[in-house]
């Protein structure tokens, strides 16, 4: 899996009541729900998005609540990774569920700036800077979890039998 | 090696003598819950994946509690999935209105969950049950999801900060102020990944509502779970409520922690989180100044029957401030009952604040007590982020029970101090 787009670049501990406010979890249509991605810190965001774009954070991105509808409407806003300084554990693993793609890498995170044009490649880790020709490489996923991305999902690799830890 | 006391309860459900940190696994889950919010989500994956019935109709818990009684007609629909599929297949622990509480302070209670347990819930505070010495811990729909179908999650076995606990708290002082300041203390990411495990002398001295207060929190420090040893006073909490027979798991003495953190419960003071972050805590002392507009005295955090009492103690006989909206939320129907019952509710309404059926409500900004721009609540509940509790521009200071009524008298944050 690879994409290339431009960066949104967001600070620490960005928490899912940002990424997708409560107020609207009255539904879990995900289109629905993607109209008020990062409303809260990003008004626009949502309109200026294009497919393939990078969010890159900081520290503990997705904190707070276990809502699912946090990944799901980045991935409905067709983001195409998310790249942080850290991840907080819920959202971490809601992403791998449901095969939006995430890297942890604190350099990348660092020094990658708003409206940079990035490549990245999921499988190997490495984010490619095309504004500033700068590489990064991030920590790929174990096997483990490569199996459930890959087979599209936990429910699929369930389904497979390719979820033996 | 030795196993922390969440290794060890991993280890036994996952079928394996030995666990280390890092190490995946599959385990054996003995409840999977789910609320109206992330219940419909986790059907439908349940369904689009082709599963057609659940692990153990006994081992999934769908409780309403986030907008019921429903809020509006889309919150309606959401209950109304949760419904049916927990009619169509015969799910016994099914908590509607009129049955329900918030599931954090529902599932205790009720002795659906119990010691030695591994839980997985999907709600970032189902690591509240760790206060009974179960595992326990938030998580998606999807896991949920796949969690109803086999029984089964996948973890990864968490590393632990372990809190040696001493001394006893003053008494304007909860496990709330507890909370607070580890959170304060170590940040909103100072536990990521990992179990923050509470031990030590000063672990008697807490409440069964205390450590269900601090467990509920550890979620805000970014941990897996939170969890105390099972000691005299988790089994006669469990006594006569658990569904189960409770198990009981200790560490290893010879258990690794990446940290041991002492806290001694005697330092401790009345604690209150500003705006926008948990960790972001101060001294209620130094916040005298601060104008408020709304309390808030509930939520899976602080809706318990000692939070009420409280909450009653300083508010009766009494008048709430001037300009001041309080709300106070008992957080199951048998907690509601007691107020009623105690003369608390009574108490409640005489000092001029308002008193709801069970419900997250404003906890996370659904109704009940929504703020406008620029105002200001003091609220029991866990977390302040932007726009938590209503428009972008208010502001959310996390508190205690004690600290939240006090504030509620004065119009301003106000630390309680007994007569
Ligand atoms: S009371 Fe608040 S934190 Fe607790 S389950 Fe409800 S919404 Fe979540």
């Amino acid at each position: 899996m690879k994409t290339q787009g431009k960066v949104f670049k967001y600070p620490d501990n960005v928490d899912t009541d940002v990424i997708i406010p409560a107020r609207y979890l009255n539904t879990p249509d995900a289109k629905e729900l993607a109209l008020h991605c990062m409303e809260d810190i990003d008004a626009d965001f949502v309109k200026k998005v294009q497919e393939g774009d990078v969010m890159v954070a900081g520290w503990n991105f997705g904190c707070g609540s276990s809502r699912e509808h946090a990944p799901l409407v980045i991935k409905t806003c067709k983001v195409g990774c998310v790249i942080a300084k850290s991840f907080a554990r819920i959202f971490y693993r809601n992403a791998i569920n449901i095969g939006l793609p995430i890297l942890e890498c604190e350099e990348a995170a660092e020094e990658i700036m708003a409206g940079d044009e990035i490549k990245v490649d999921f499988d190997t880790g490495i984010i490619y800077n095309i504004t500033t020709e700068k590489t990064y490489k991030a920590q790929p996923f174990p096997p483990f979890i490569q199996n459930i991305i890959k087979s599209g999902g936990l429910l699929k690799s369930l389904k497979e039998g390719e979820n033996d830890a | 090696m030795g196993m922390t006391m969440t290794q060890k309860i991993l280890a036994a459900h996952a079928g394996l003598e030995n666990v280390v940190a890092g190490q995946l696994i599959n385990a054996k889950l003995d409840i999977v819950l789910g609320n109206d919010i992330t219940t419909p989500v986790a059907i439908n994956e349940f369904k689009k994946a082709g599963f057609d019935t659940v692990f153990d109709k006994d081992k999934v818990v769908i409780v309403l509690d986030h907008f019921v009684p429903n809020k509006d007609i889309k919150a309606a629909e959401q209950s109304k999935t949760c419904r049916e599929f927990a009619c169509s297949h015969c799910v016994s622990h099914f908590y509607d209105v009129g049955k329900m509480g918030i599931e954090h302070a529902l599932l205790p209670e009720q002795g659906i969950v119990t010691a030695g347990d591994c839980i997985i819930g999907a709600d970032s505070h189902t690591c509240t049950y760790g206060a009974l010495g179960a595992f326990s811990t938030g998580v998606g729909s999807t896991d949920m999801a796949a969690g109803m179908a086999t029984g089964i999650a996948w973890f990864k076995v968490p590393s632990a900060i372990k809190f040696n606990l001493t001394g006893k708290l003053a008494p304007n002082c909860s496990g709330k102020d507890v909370i607070l300041t580890i959170i304060g203390m170590i940040g909103v990411d100072g536990a990521l990944y990992k179990s923050m495990e509470f031990t030590g002398d000063g672990v008697r001295g807490l409440s069964m509502d205390d450590r269900l207060c601090i467990c509920n929190m550890a979620i805000e420090a970014g941990a897996k779970n939170g969890i105390f040893p099972v000691d005299d006073i988790t089994m006669k909490y469990l006594n006569g409520r658990s569904k189960r027979t409770p198990k009981i798991f200790e560490a290893d003495a010879d258990a690794e922690y990446e940290k041991v953190i002492e806290i001694d419960l005697t330092k401790i003071v009345p604690t209150v989180a500003c705006p926008h972050l948990p960790e972001n805590t101060h001294p209620t002392s130094e916040l005298h100044d601060i104008k408020i507009d709304q309390v808030v005295i509930g939520s899976c955090t602080n809706g318990r029957l000692e939070d009420m009492e409280a909450a009653y103690n300083i508010l009766n006989g009494k008048k709430i401030a001037d300009g001041i909206r309080c709300i106070i939320i008992p957080g199951t129907m048998e907690i509601l009952r007691e107020c009623v019952e105690r003369g608390w509710y009574t108490a409640f309404i005489d000092a001029g604040a308002v008193v709801s059926t069970p419900t997250c409500g404003p906890c996370l900004g659904g109704y009940m007590g929504i703020l406008a721009s620029g105002e200001r609540c003091i609220a029991t509940t866990n977390r302040n982020f932007v726009g938590r509790m209503g428009h972008v521009d208010s502001e959310v200071y996390l508190a205690s029970p004690h600290t939240a009524a006090a504030s509620a008298l004065t119009g301003y944050i106000t630390e309680y101090k007994e007569d």
